[in-house]
């Protein structure tokens, strides 16, 4: 009896470093943290062109993570890029109706983010809203062309 | 009641692959007596064993244990049967994980809900009376080939079943364990009034305790009758096998060509 | 020509057959596990496969997970990118290391013993024996031991996913110099819970499924001599091996492939 009393006292140690584990990789590795994510409100913002820009990617002010991207899709009316922001619920109702988002890269090969800048409008956008005024993807190949070809007319 | 048989094979047909094993069995098995099943090597005894606790299925004919098909059973219906059915491996078949004592509690504890005092006692009752309460507490690997035995013996018994199949009981034991063997399930049988099946080619022990026996060979009952009555069986095959004569009807040899053409051949192509 | 032809019918029809008895086998196997009695063969079962491969796994983990750093170093450090380090380190181990590593060791150490063990539970007759005193040896003898390995498994995944992170940490940061907070930081930033190391630990349940099952059903299905068992193990290493390493990719192209 005493035998199976410490396997008892083992197997429930090994599961509950096995759980302990998995709240490990959770909390330190995927940066996960333990607020319910229900808390947040969209915005729209439409884009002439994303670059590399997927979903789940960060959206930030002033270099702070305030949300993630949530859904990407194709405007069929105009052909550009509808983007939907999720936001922190408490920036509900903060940010000005001038507030612009550019795309923007993290280093010269990084990953791609939304940046929000906020303007000086007194009205405020609330779930649901877009964002007029957005700044597209600078796209490198883009950039060396019109840079090529600046040259060449000189 | 006890002219009835307890068990019935009925023209019992059974083929491995492509080598028939039995063609046509014919056994009535009357209840409350030690029945033995003999014959040489390799002709399906165990197989037949197997075919009566329901593990083969038979390709035709059928084995009715108490008035009852056991091939024609439900799964559920089938392990309920067995209940009533204890057997003994020639190996013995221990749990090799649990003890002694937890070896022959096992079947209580499955198949009862008896408070753990009760199945102490049934336990030691069992173990008593197979001469090995004292080694309750040994593993199966501590036992020698005979002990592990009669610990298998008690476990079969444990739930007091009405039939008992023992496969070979008696291969590869001593004298003395053989001898306690013997009569353990004679025993055991006028005790518990029990029905027994003995399957073995070990003819003197077998003959002393069977009440009925039955030869087969070839797929096919060859004789049965009581043991005194098969000693003085005329056919040659019987008399062969029972006075364990090396040479006769059942050859000595492996089929084979002829020994001298086989040789000289051999040699004759170098 | 048409011999030839019926061959690989054959061979086809048995395979077929094999799938079949082993597919009744999992579904009658996997239907439970009695009561109070059974809690306790699964949990002595877990003690043998989960327990018991611990040591082994988060050896192993370590020693990956440092190797990972030490060659990923070299690399990023060409480009100027060694704090991507850590983004490294626990990307890899978490999609695709730790599930398939982890799976073929417990494959050798835990999967080759419980065909073993049943095995010779089948040649001595404790199998048969079971059957006879009326209990199903699926449910008493396979059943906890297909459950435990379940359980057990995507564990020690967690396990070795951990000490390889940190084993990383121990190269990576405190060895080659790279910087602490840009080490987990990076991390942080780029490993998503549910689509890494969630889709890690679905992979890791599949694997787990598949090694215990090829394991028990090697086990039961052996021919019951001491070259059938010695067979049937080696069998249950090479199977469950390439099951993994086959599954894992089929697993990856779904999940990360963009195959949805």
């Amino acid at each position: 009896m005493k035998r199976s009393k410490t396997m008892e006292l083992g197997v429930g140690l090994f599961m509950l470093a096995g759980i302990l584990g998995l709240v490990f990789l959770g909390l330190r590795v995927s940066g996960l943290t333990l607020q319910a994510p229900s808390d947040t409100f969209r915005l729209e913002a439409s884009f002439a062109n994303i670059g590399g820009l997927k979903p789940r990617a960060r959206v930030t002010m002033a270099g702070v993570t305030v949300g993630r991207v949530a859904d990407i899709e194709l405007d069929r009316e105009w052909y550009d890029a509808r983007v939907v922001l999720e936001l922190d619920e408490s920036l509900e109702g903060q940010l000005s109706r001038d507030t612009t988002a550019a795309i923007l890269t993290a280093g010269l090969l990084g990953e791609q983010y939304v940046g929000l800048t906020v303007g000086g409008d007194p009205e405020t956008l609330s779930d649901g809203d877009a964002i007029r005024d957005t700044q597209s993807a600078v796209v490198l190949e883009e950039l060396i062309q019109q840079f090529v070809s600046n040259m060449v007319s000189d | 009641m006890s002219d009835t048989p307890f068990v019935a094979v009925e023209g019992l047909h059974f083929a491995r692959g492509d080598s028939e094993i039995f063609r046509g069995v014919e056994m009535t098995i009357p209840r409350g007596a030690i029945t033995a099943i003999m014959g040489p090597s390799g002709t399906g005894k165990t197989t037949l064993l197997k075919l009566i606790g329901g593990q083969l299925t038979p390709d035709a004919g059928r084995v009715l244990i108490d008035g009852q098909d056991v091939h024609r059973q439900s799964r559920r219906a089938l392990f309920a049967m067995r209940r009533r059915m204890g057997m003994l491996f020639q190996s013995g078949a221990l749990f090799s994980d649990l003890s002694v004592f937890e070896n022959v509690a096992f079947p209580l504890r499955v198949h009862t809900d008896l408070p753990e005092a009760m199945i102490r006692d049934l336990v030691l009752m069992k173990l008593e009376a197979v001469g090995l309460r004292g080694a309750r507490a040994l593993m199966p690997a501590e036992l020698s080939g005979g002990m592990a035995r009669r610990v298998a013996l008690a476990r079969a018994i444990a739930l007091d079943p009405e039939l008992i199949l023992y496969d070979e009981p008696f291969v590869g034991q001593d004298p003395i364990s053989m001898g306690v063997l013997v009569q353990l399930i004679k025993r055991l049988n006028q005790a518990l009034g029990l029905t027994s099946i003995v399957v073995s080619h070990d003819i003197k022990e077998t003959l002393t305790i069977a009440d009925y026996v039955y030869v087969i060979a070839d797929g096919e009952v060859m004789a049965h009758g009581t043991p005194a009555g098969l000693d003085v069986d005329q056919d040659p095959r019987v008399s062969q096998f029972v006075h364990g004569e090396p040479d006769g009807p059942v050859p000595f040899h492996y089929p084979a060509t002829d020994f001298a053409a086989d040789i000289l051949g051999a040699g004759g192509a170098r | 020509m048409i011999q030839r032809i019926r061959r690989l019918g054959r061979a086809g029809c048995d395979l077929l057959e094999a799938l079949g008895r082993a597919g009744v086998f999992l579904a009658q196997a996997g239907v439970g596990l009695p009561g109070r009695e059974g809690w306790h063969l699964w949990l002595r079962q877990m003690h043998f496969v989960g327990v018991l491969s611990l040591a082994i796994v988060l050896v192993s983990g370590l020693f990956i997970g440092m190797v990972l750093a030490l060659q990923g170093y070299t690399i990023l450090v060409d480009f100027g990118a060694e704090e991507a380090l850590g983004q490294m380190v626990a990307l890899s181990l978490l999609r695709e290391l730790a599930p398939v590593v982890a799976a073929l060791l417990f494959a050798g150490r835990a999967g080759s013993a419980l065909t073993a063990e049943i095995g010779l539970m089948k040649a001595t007759e404790q199998l048969t024996s079971m059957e006879m005193i009326g209990v199903d040896p699926l449910r008493r003898v396979v059943a906890p031991r297909l459950w435990a390995g379940f359980v057990a498994l995507p564990l020690l995944t967690v396990g070795f996913s951990v000490v390889g992170i940190y084993g990383g940490y121990l190269v990576g940061v405190d060895w080659l110099g790279v910087f602490e907070g840009s080490y987990w930081s990076n991390m942080q930033a780029s490993v998503d819970f549910l689509d890494d190391i969630g889709n890690g630990m679905v992979k890791s349940l599949v694997f787990a499924l598949v090694v215990t099952w090829i394991a028990v059903f090697q086990g039961y299905d052996l021919v019951p001599t001491s070259e059938g068992i010695s067979r049937a193990t080696t069998r249950t290493v090479v199977y469950s091996s390439l099951a993994v390493l086959g599954l894992d990719f089929v697993l990856t192209a779904v999940m990360f492939g963009g195959l949805a």
